[in-house]
């Protein structure tokens, strides 16, 4: 199969410190993974690794064969962490759009008909045709993470880069976020996120890399998701309470309630 | 009428307001970035440090913006190369940077006594002895600056919400930034003749946050800010000559006032809004701000009323 993201060989972080080193890890293109691990344990480098703005000391970084430094920008799109949004910036829903398109050649700063039909089309398509043009701090959570979304899919990317998608946003919006994921991943799309939430993991995500400065594990949920790699990759006792085709995951023992008086 | 038509008698008027309106909208339209970048301080920064070399071209006696010029584009360079070393914050390279140029324009005047009353100009304005060149160069830089600012749009904005993801999306961030600074450096150095060093920091921030109280669109923001600009300084010049107060304090002191009457607005529409928005989930009465789905009024027995 011809992957999407091949790293070989990669040993990259931050001026004398080395966040992971000699790193090798192949996602196949149409594959929807997510990197789990500890705060602090490096997925953020991963993922900067991979979309070309971190250092890197040694090693090849390639996307769809190619050397990342080579790929243009509209191949990959990206979604921020929304907890690094400055929601105080005076932009519409509309025009983070159209922050998609401004690698296009056009130089007026207007939009074009057909860059319009193509926002409309999206944001349509998103649920947020009626929020467009709203400041982005007036939106819900699901809205603001469908707009950076609408943001980085507007060049139709062949690969999607979503940086903690499920942190700062409700239960019932990381469930829609999620769902909606799957469904332009099973249009053929790459999809790699990072990610704090196991459970969301374990029940929507079908490919994991658990990481720690390194590979810890990688492959389905249900095969990974064991006391032992997750306690290898977390450095901490992991609960792993299975019911049926469920997992629940809990990051310490559940408190006994004692209904005695 | 009177009020506006018997200044303009005087050519030294007619200048001064042309230079007044040219700068504002010419700082309306920079101070947007300056603002939304966080740079306001650095609009404070590289006007001290331009003064350094304006009191060097003074001694070696080159031209005013040759010195000034030189002097800031050092400064901008020199700073943006200083925040690249992860140790040293953007704040603390513009202090050391233009703090030191400005003390070896300080530490020139105390050697050189003469110069005093010719550099009180560059410090605090001297919008009435505008010459004819001085307006052929605002306006060089006005439309220079418009021009490329208008071409630049697109890559500005994108880097200046997010200079990360503007990065990742493929736009040349590092040559957006080179080419803003030369633009900032241009406009402070157009500047300090009309308002000086001492108060220009406040001609790029206040039609900036006016307008940031009227809108919360990019594009809306800055359109209205090259006008509130041109408006600050043609108000101020109005004003200056009316009250025979020092044109650049006053063209600052009307952006001040205006700035205020803004906020008094935005704060009036929101409470309005909040008004308008109040209603009831059982027994919970709240409000959503700056939302029109709710139009219920909360009447004194605390029935809600849907409004027209």
């Amino acid at each position: 199969m011809n992957p999407a993201i091949n790293l070989v060989d990669v040993t990259a972080g931050y001026e004398s410190t080395v966040v992971f080193s000699n790193l090798s890890l192949k996602i196949h293109a149409g594959q929807f993974a997510g990197i789990v691990g500890p705060t602090g344990c490096g997925k953020t480098t991963l993922l900067k690794t991979i979309l070309g703005t971190q250092t890197v000391f040694s090693g090849k970084v390639f996307l769809n064969k190619r050397p990342v430094n080579e790929v243009c920008g509209r191949k990959i799109g990206y979604v921020p962490q929304l907890e690094s949004v400055d929601w105080s910036f005076p932009v519409t829903v509309e025009e983070v759009i159209m922050m998609g398109l401004y690698t296009n050649k056009r130089l007026l700063p207007w939009k074009s008909k057909e860059e319009r039909e193509q926002i409309y089309d999206l944001a349509e398509k998103l649920g947020i045709y009626n929020c467009l043009h709203q400041h982005i701090a007036h939106t819900s959570g699901g809205q603001r993470q469908r707009a950076f979304l609408a943001r980085a899919l507007i060049n139709n990317p062949q690969l999607l880069v979503l940086d903690e998608p499920t942190s700062g946003v409700d239960i019932k919006t990381q469930h829609e976020v999620l769902h909606l994921l799957g469904d332009i991943n099973s249009q053929g799309m790459t999809i790699l996120l990072t990610t704090h939430d196991l459970n969301a993991v374990a029940s929507h995500l079908p490919w994991v890399i658990c990481f720690n400065h390194g590979v810890v594990a990688e492959g389905r949920p249900g095969d990974i998701f064991t006391n032992e790699i997750l306690g290898k990759t977390y450095g901490s006792d992991i609960i792993i309470i299975k019911h049926g085709d469920y997992y629940l995951i809990a990051n310490s023992t559940p408190l006994k309630l004692n209904h005695d008086p | 009428m009177q009020f506006f038509l018997e200044p303009l008698n005087y050519a030294f008027f007619r200048h001064g307001l042309l230079a007044a309106a040219m700068v504002g909208a010419l700082c309306g339209l920079i101070g947007v970035h300056v603002v939304l970048r966080g740079m306001s301080y650095v609009g404070h920064g590289l006007s001290h440090a331009a003064f350094g070399g304006a009191v060097i071209g003074f001694v070696f006696n080159f031209n005013f913006y040759v010195g000034a010029g030189a002097m800031g584009l050092v400064a901008a360079l020199l700073i943006n190369q200083m925040t690249k070393n992860k140790n040293i914050k953007s704040d603390a390279a513009i202090g050391i940077v233009t703090t030191a140029m400005f003390a070896l324009g300080v530490a020139i005047i105390s050697q050189q006594r003469s110069l005093n009353r010719s550099l009180d100009s560059v410090l605090f304005g001297n919008i009435l002895g505008i010459t004819d060149f001085d307006l052929i160069l605002i306006g060089l830089v006005t439309a220079l600056t418009m021009t490329m600012m208008f071409f630049m749009y697109r890559p500005l904005l994108f880097s200046t919400f997010d200079n990360e993801a503007a990065q990742i999306f493929g736009i040349k961030t590092e040559v957006v930034q080179l080419l803003f600074a030369l633009l900032l450096t241009l406009s402070i150095i157009i500047s300090m003749n009309i308002v000086g060093v001492t108060m220009i920091a406040a001609t790029l921030i206040i039609p900036a946050m006016t307008t940031r109280m009227m809108t919360d669109s990019f594009s809306a923001m800055q359109l209205y800010s090259v006008a509130v600009g041109a408006l600050i300084g043609i108000g101020g010049m109005y004003f200056s000559y009316a009250f025979n107060i020092a044109s650049g304090a006053t063209i600052v002191l009307f952006g001040a006032l205006i700035f205020c009457f803004a906020v008094l607005i935005r704060h009036v529409r929101e409470k309005r809004m909040l008004q308008v928005n109040m209603h009831r989930h059982g027994n919970l009465i709240h409000s959503h701000p700056r939302d029109n789905r709710h139009r219920t009024r909360i009447d004194a027995d605390g029935t809600p009323t849907k409004n027209e």
